[in-house]
């Protein structure tokens, strides 16, 4: 009796904390709808943005959506963007390309 | 108590004699659910954020294609676009990349005209020559704040200077993580862009329903234009998660496939000493249908335990711990990758759906080997 | 009165049109009255066990018929055979054939679970076989923690939990020194008195020169002859 007792009670357990989980998560999913999609949404539409920024590799990942048609597989410099190459293998190095810094504050 | 429940009291404690046995499974079990319900929650959330931020994008993005390729768009299109019935507002857009091969990030460059304040933005969007704003995935990756200054080389090999005047907010990460902005006059100098031209043109449409109509007179009036509907956007992020997640399910799929060829070489593979035991359990009164259940018992224990931790597990890690362990497999090769703090967007379909995937084979694959030790005479017991 | 086990020209044929085919029984008749105590005895492979089988339920006869009380029983579907075994028949069995990881409790009560009976009852019939069998104080430890004796009797209160009519016993004495050998024949001496039927198998002599035992057969080949 004591095994399925406590068998039961761990699926009980187990479940209310599940149910308690997506319970919660739907509360907050409540509330970001109201304060955080607003504000990004907003954001969207006054930068004109179409794309998340999740990839930013190459243009038919960083955006996905603008991307052209029937070159799939295009863009980042140095990639052997081609699956599932391009996910095995990492990008080469460019030689002589821009790159980016910055300048501290105050600094010449 | 009923019978049923006596012999679920047997089911358990015959299970914790093969103690270290059932653990095992049930580690290995919960950790193949965790990791689908993991992908399944991930994909879930980003497709909802996908759905629900970029319900502001441009109802049409009209780009120009030449030689198949994305091209530069003169601005009279825009003209022409705006003369259409039912057009509002045609804005040029102008952008492009720019890749800094040391830490091997491409940055997405945009030009702004509209200075006034947009949310998640600390400090101010540029406005003279000099200025630009960053999102906060720049920003923490090489460390710089507001007031410090970002060069850039242009196509010249001319160096320039901007001063860093607002940051995004890390609310607004998935969107801005990897964004420079300038303003647009600077950025078409910086490009070397003509000013009659544009990257792309974003297009107002007052009826959302009309948004494909006008696509296809654009096209018509303007052949060598590609017009990109709000719609499609959404519509590409519901398939660029379904392929990225599919990649990861075809990945994860093979260890759910090994496990059940695991489940089911184990259940197959019944012992002497199971054998045994269903024997002596039929000789001394138990039905068939009573040896099933038992079978049917140690099944479930094990599976829907596995189950339920593997999904709370999976719900932590995506929605508490932000996706820590599943983020690089997703991440690839991006450097600028944003933190995930994810809004929970559950669809309790896939929930049952995992569930009826993982525990039903599970159930069947202890059951039915059973089953024909089950209805044979027992009266081998007597002559072992 | 009707005979408690009533045999008419059991046959059993094991692997029937096969090549390795085997004749276990031959037209074996005969009958146990309630209360007696039977002994089968004769070499190995002689039949004993089929027999002992068909009586108890544990699988059905190739030809004849067999009655259990006023059940007609060799036609039987497998269910209901479970059942005629489980309330029927306690079994002792040569090898004992305990679950040697499971406590003494919870292998004395397993023919009890799939019998609708309350927790209460079952666990009051529980402690009144432990108590006859002098096991009380070991009902928590494991089988395989006892020794040979101390399991010997565990097999007995499984057997008899159900409070069944009829107790099937296997070469009972076969792993048993001369000691625990006279200590399970008194155990059935007892169950004799309190009106259970007893049907051995057996080739222990100390065991079919019992007192306790009231008619003796022989088996050779299959075939049942009274024993002089």
């Amino acid at each position: 009796m004591q095994r399925s007792l406590a068998f039961g009670a761990y699926l009980l357990f187990s479940s209310l904390l599940l149910a308690l989980l997506l319970y919660s998560g739907r509360q907050q999913a409540d509330t970001v709808a109201e304060h955080y999609f607003p504000a990004n949404r907003q954001l969207v539409k006054q930068l004109g943005l179409t794309d998340l920024s999740i990839w930013s590799e190459a243009r038919y990942t960083r955006h996905p959506s603008q991307a052209d048609l029937f070159t799939a597989f295009q863009d980042y410099p140095g990639a052997f963007d081609h699956f599932p190459a391009g996910s095995i293998i990492g990008p080469g190095c460019l030689q002589g390309s821009p790159s980016l810094s910055f300048q501290k504050r105050g600094q010449p | 108590m009923s019978a049923r429940l006596k012999i679920l009291e047997h089911a358990l404690a015959s299970m914790a004699r093969r103690k270290q046995k059932n653990f095992a499974i049930i580690a290995v079990y919960t950790l193949t659910v965790a990791t689908l319900a993991s992908i399944l929650f991930l994909t879930q959330a980003l497709r909802n954020e996908a759905a629900n931020v970029l319900l502001g994008a441009p109802d049409l993005v009209v780009q120009r294609l030449l030689a198949g390729h994305h091209d530069l768009i003169p601005k009279q299109y825009a003209e022409q676009i705006a003369k259409l019935p039912g057009v509002g507002k045609v804005t040029p857009r102008v952008w492009g990349y720019y890749y800094d091969s040391l830490k091997k990030v491409n940055f997405t460059l945009l030009g702004v005209n509209d200075a006034s304040e947009p949310p998640l933005l600390a400090g101010h969007l540029p406005t003279s020559g000099r200025q630009c704003a960053l999102g906060r995935g720049i920003a923490d990756t090489y460390g710089v704040e507001i007031g410090d200054s970002l060069v850039l080389v242009d196509s010249k090999n001319r160096t320039l200077l901007y001063e860093i005047t607002g940051l995004f907010s890390h609310q607004s990460s998935l969107l801005t993580n990897d964004l420079i902005l300038l303003p647009e006059a600077e950025l078409r100098r910086f490009f070397a862009l003509p000013d009659s031209q544009a990257s792309d043109l974003a297009v107002q449409v007052y009826n959302e329903q009309e948004v494909s109509t006008l696509a296809k007179k654009i096209k018509h009036q303007l052949p060598d234009t590609r017009p990109i509907g709000k719609m499609e956007i959404l519509h590409t992020y519901d398939t660029v998660f379904n392929w990225r997640s599919g990649i990861m399910l075809t990945i994860f799929s093979s260890a759910l496939i090994a496990f059940c060829i695991l489940a089911w070489d184990k259940a197959t593979g019944i012992s002497a000493e199971e054998k045994r035991e269903i024997g002596i359990l039929k000789a001394i009164g138990w039905e068939t249908s009573d040896v099933l259940l038992l079978k049917f018992w140690e099944g479930l224990a094990v599976s829907l335990s596995s189950f339920l931790l593997g999904t709370i597990i999976a719900y932590l890690h995506i929605f508490f711990f932000g996706a820590g362990v599943l983020g690089p497999v997703i991440q690839g090769w991006s450097v600028l990758f944003p933190k995930f703090d994810l809004t929970p967007a559950i669809d309790l379909y896939q929930i049952f759906a995992l569930a009826g995937l993982t525990i039903i084979p599970y159930i069947a694959c202890t059951v039915i080997p059973s089953w024909k030790n089950a209805v044979t005479d027992p009266d081998s017991v007597m002559r072992s | 009165m009707a005979a408690l086990i009533q045999a008419h020209t059991l046959s059993k044929i094991y692997n029937r049109h096969q090549a390795d085919e085997v004749r276990a029984l031959s037209e074996v008749t005969f009958s146990v009255e309630a209360g007696e105590a039977v002994v089968l005895q004769g070499p190995s492979g002689s039949g004993k066990t089929s027999l002992l089988s068909l009586i108890g339920c544990m699988t059905r006869p190739t030809s004849g018929q067999l009655r259990i009380g006023e059940k007609e029983v060799s036609r039987l579907p497998e269910p209901f055979l479970a059942r005629v075994r489980r309330e029927t028949f306690g079994f002792i069995f040569q090898q004992l054939n305990l679950l040697r990881d499971l406590s003494v409790l919870d292998n004395i009560l397993l023919p009890l679970y799939p019998a609708d009976l309350k927790t209460a009852e079952m666990h009051s019939r529980a402690e009144r076989v432990l108590e006859q069998l002098n096991l009380l104080e070991k009902q928590r430890m494991k089988v395989a923690q006892l020794s040979g004796g101390e399991q010997q009797r565990v097999a007995i209160a499984r057997a008899l939990i159900n409070q069944p009519e009829i107790i099937i016993a296997d070469e009972p004495t076969a792993h048993l020194d001369s000691t625990l050998s006279k200590e399970l024949l008194v155990i059935l001496e007892h169950l004799k008195k309190d009106g259970k039927t007893i049907v051995f198998a057996t080739h222990d002599p100390y065991v079919y020169q019992h007192r306790l035992v009231d008619r003796r057969f022989s088996m050779h080949d299959g075939v049942l002859r009274k024993a002089e």
